[in-house]
């Protein structure tokens, strides 16, 4: 009877959480679908070497060598756990208790491999328990300057916290489980940490024992589904859109920056007259140049905001940011991200229809134009991010706006472009000067 | 000054040189970084190398107006260079400035420019890896300490950081790195059109944090690679009143000096 409710108590949550889930992710793949298409799918060799390497690999975190080794560790704590995940599963479908234990329990070699697995996970959580610790003392006590800058007040902190307290929380979930279970079976499962913790039960009841396995089953379950359903409003979502970041990665030298195809028409037709183009072309739409808000990024701009973990390398390296400018490249990100959420929320609203809102990526309630100005188009940024983020795609994009669209360029700027337009350098001297070096 | 022939001086004469000297804006106008321009053809007179210079027919490549975000003026530049050295079907292209060697590399293809790029100190160390290059001099640099600043077009850019440590490393002097150097280097705050205006407000300027950590490591010459970044660093090392101490040079004129082509002061 108490099984039969589980099973049904157990299916009825995961049939919430993936409700709840779908819609979750679903408004993410929808947002960023908002975006201008950009083909990115040339070189599948290199692309899936870089999301092996840079991805699964995290070969770009070692720059920096202690959150570095610290991630590492919950980052293979959680891989390898989703394995003890799966009995877990299978055991609330079926109302069996360790379905893959008894399975192989009469196959020495098969339960040595189970034991292994089970006791690896729980050896790698002691690892993951001190990076969760040591993380949340960077954040609270030590205070990492980069985690605690002017746009990590508020939410981005809380969030930060909120997964790391989660993966405590599932820890303790985890380990009361497998040593009550220990505990109960008189250690007969051989788990070696919970083997250690075993004694903690010495003197309780078998009821009492079965009522904190009981907890930690469902409590390790619940946790689950619930940092399933949580991950697509969070920060945190990098753990699956650093696959899908790192493989559509632009592969050009960081140097290059796109040339715009309808201003080369434009350009070609005023060389060339004659050449005005066929009848077809007229039925194009006008052309926007650069980018105002989140519909004229690329979709690939949209999915690095989401990307985005905020851990502020970028920031950290930017020129601009170290010497004391509003410019933050992380800023760019999350606020890319938080205006696309809005304008999602919005057309949600509205039966997906988008209507102005009087509000842009560029504004006082984004990006301002002083933090745009502010960019060197160094590359640090681009250099840094561990899931091959280019803040400085949005940053060119949102330029060319401000320029070619509002003129909105300072007086030093305007005086460049028109000497560049008339004399073919940035200041005013003329071509003819341009031998006067030789003359010496 | 030594001999330098135009495109249009080499086309009359029915003759084809080996490579294109993109000489730039600054290498054009700039007194500092004319020197450079001057070194550098030294070098190239100095070997035989047949190069060639548009003169009068080059234009600024539209770097400064592309990265603030001008692709119009940038366009309009890029395809009449285009079209001028299409017309003199070059093939090869030396330069001096990471800006150009950058833009017309990666972006100049798009638009019909296909060209064998190289920046200088590529060139170079090709030219050291041959043998063609011989330092005579290298002892003038004896007990000197030289710290190399990476321009962001090259390194982080292009991935150029080994090739100007190279050419340095034929001099007779100690390379010393800074805090931050290759894909770490911090930028001299020129690049995307800064040069050309002020810096928004903030603590410090970006080229003095960059000459303050060259001054960290107690090098005495300063090397560069780029117009830009000199012009920054020369800029931080009066600011920050070490010009006695501490000079300026590309890898050009220190190669050219390590040559006996130059006679600089270090």
């Amino acid at each position: 009877m108490v099984t039969y409710f589980q099973i049904v108590l157990f299916i009825v949550l995961v049939v919430i959480a993936a409700v709840i889930a779908y819609r979750g992710y679903y408004r993410v793949y929808k947002n960023i679908k908002l975006g201008k298409a950009e083909d990115l799918t040339d070189q599948p060799a290199v692309r899936l070497k870089n999301m092996l390497l840079v991805a699964f690999g995290q070969k770009k975190m070692f720059k920096y060598l202690t959150p570095a080794i610290l991630h590492l560790m919950i980052y293979v704590g959680f891989v390898i756990t989703q394995i003890e995940l799966i009995e877990i599963f299978i055991d609330g479908f079926t109302g069996h208790h360790r379905i893959i234990y008894h399975a192989v329990e009469n196959h020495p070699a098969l339960l040595a491999i189970y034991v292994f697995a089970i006791s690896f996970i729980e050896f790698l959580s002691i690892f993951v328990f001190v990076a969760t610790v040591a993380f949340l003392t960077r954040r609270w006590i030590i205070k990492v300057p980069r985690l605690n800058m002017a746009e990590m007040i508020g939410w981005p902190k809380a969030d930060a916290t909120i997964i790391l307290v989660a993966e405590i929380y599932l820890l303790t979930c985890i380990f009361s489980m497998n040593t009550a279970d220990m505990a109960m079976h008189n250690g007969q499962y051989r788990f070696l940490i919970s083997g250690m913790l075993m004694p903690i039960f010495d003197g309780w009841s078998y009821t009492a024992m079965h009522v904190v396995e009981r907890l930690g089953w469902w409590g390790h379950m619940v946790g689950v589904l619930a940092f399933i359903c949580y991950l697509p409003y969070s920060k945190h979502l990098h753990i699956l859109l650093a696959f899908p970041n790192t493989y559509f990665a632009h592969l050009e030298p960081k140097g290059y920056i796109a040339n715009m195809p309808a201003i080369t028409k434009e350009i070609k037709l005023m060389m060339n007259p004659e050449a005005a183009p066929a009848v077809s072309d007229q039925a194009e739409e006008p052309v926007k140049f650069g980018a105002k808000d989140v519909f004229d990024l690329s979709w690939k701009n949209l999915l690095d905001a989401y990307a985005c973990t905020e851990c502020g390398r970028c920031t950290d390296n930017c020129p601009a940011n170290m010497t004391g400018k509003k410019l933050s490249p992380r800023k760019v990100m999350m606020d890319t991200r938080d205006r696309l959420e809005e304008v999602g929320k919005k057309m949600a609203a509205n039966n997906g229809i988008w209507q102005e809102d009087g509000k842009s990526l560029i504004g006082d309630d984004y990006i301002t134009t002083e933090e745009l100005r502010a960019c060197t188009t160094c590359n640090a940024c681009v250099e840094q991010c561990p899931v091959m983020i280019s803040p400085l795609d949005i940053i060119i994009q949102l330029r060319r706006n401000l320029i070619m669209e509002e003129s909105n360029a300072p007086a030093e700027w305007m005086g460049m472009f028109s000497n560049m337009e008339n004399n073919g350098a940035p200041w005013q001297f003329g071509q003819q000067e341009r031998l006067n070096w030789t003359k010496e | 000054m030594d001999q330098v022939k135009t495109m249009a001086e080499y086309a009359a004469a029915n003759e084809t040189p080996e490579v294109l000297f993109w000489i730039g804006c600054l290498g054009s106008f700039d007194q500092r970084a004319q020197k450079v321009t001057r070194a550098f053809v030294k070098i190239l007179n100095h070997l035989n190398i047949k190069f060639a210079v548009l003169g009068s027919e080059e234009s600024c490549t539209g770097d400064p107006a592309k990265r603030a975000g001008n692709e119009f003026v940038f366009q309009m530049l890029a395809l009449q260079n285009i079209e001028v050295m299409n017309g003199y079907n070059v093939k090869k292209i030396v330069t001096t400035c990471p800006h150009c060697f950058n833009i017309i590399k990666n972006e100049y293809p798009s638009l019909g420019g296909n060209y064998e790029v190289m920046h200088h100190s590529v060139f170079l160390q090709q030219l050291i890896n041959e043998g063609r290059i011989k330092v005579t001099d290298a002892a003038a640099f004896k007990g000197k300490k030289i710290t190399y600043h990476d321009s962001c077009y090259l390194g982080r850019a292009n991935n150029i950081y080994e090739a100007p440590r190279k050419v340095l490393e034929q001099l007779d002097a100690e390379l010393v790195e800074m805090k931050s150097c290759r894909s770490k280097g911090l930028c001299c705050g020129a690049g995307g059109g800064q040069m050309f205006k002020e810096e928004e407000n903030g603590k410090k300027r970006i080229n003095i944090a960059r000459t303050e950590e060259a001054i960290e490591t107690g090098a005495t010459i300063i090397a560069t690679a780029c117009p830009f970044c000199s012009t920054m660093m020369t800029d931080g090392v009066k600011a920050k009143d070490k010009q006695a101490e501490i000079k300026l040079f590309d890898i050009a004129e220190l190669l050219a000096a390590g040559q006996g082509l130059e006679d600089i002061q270090i």
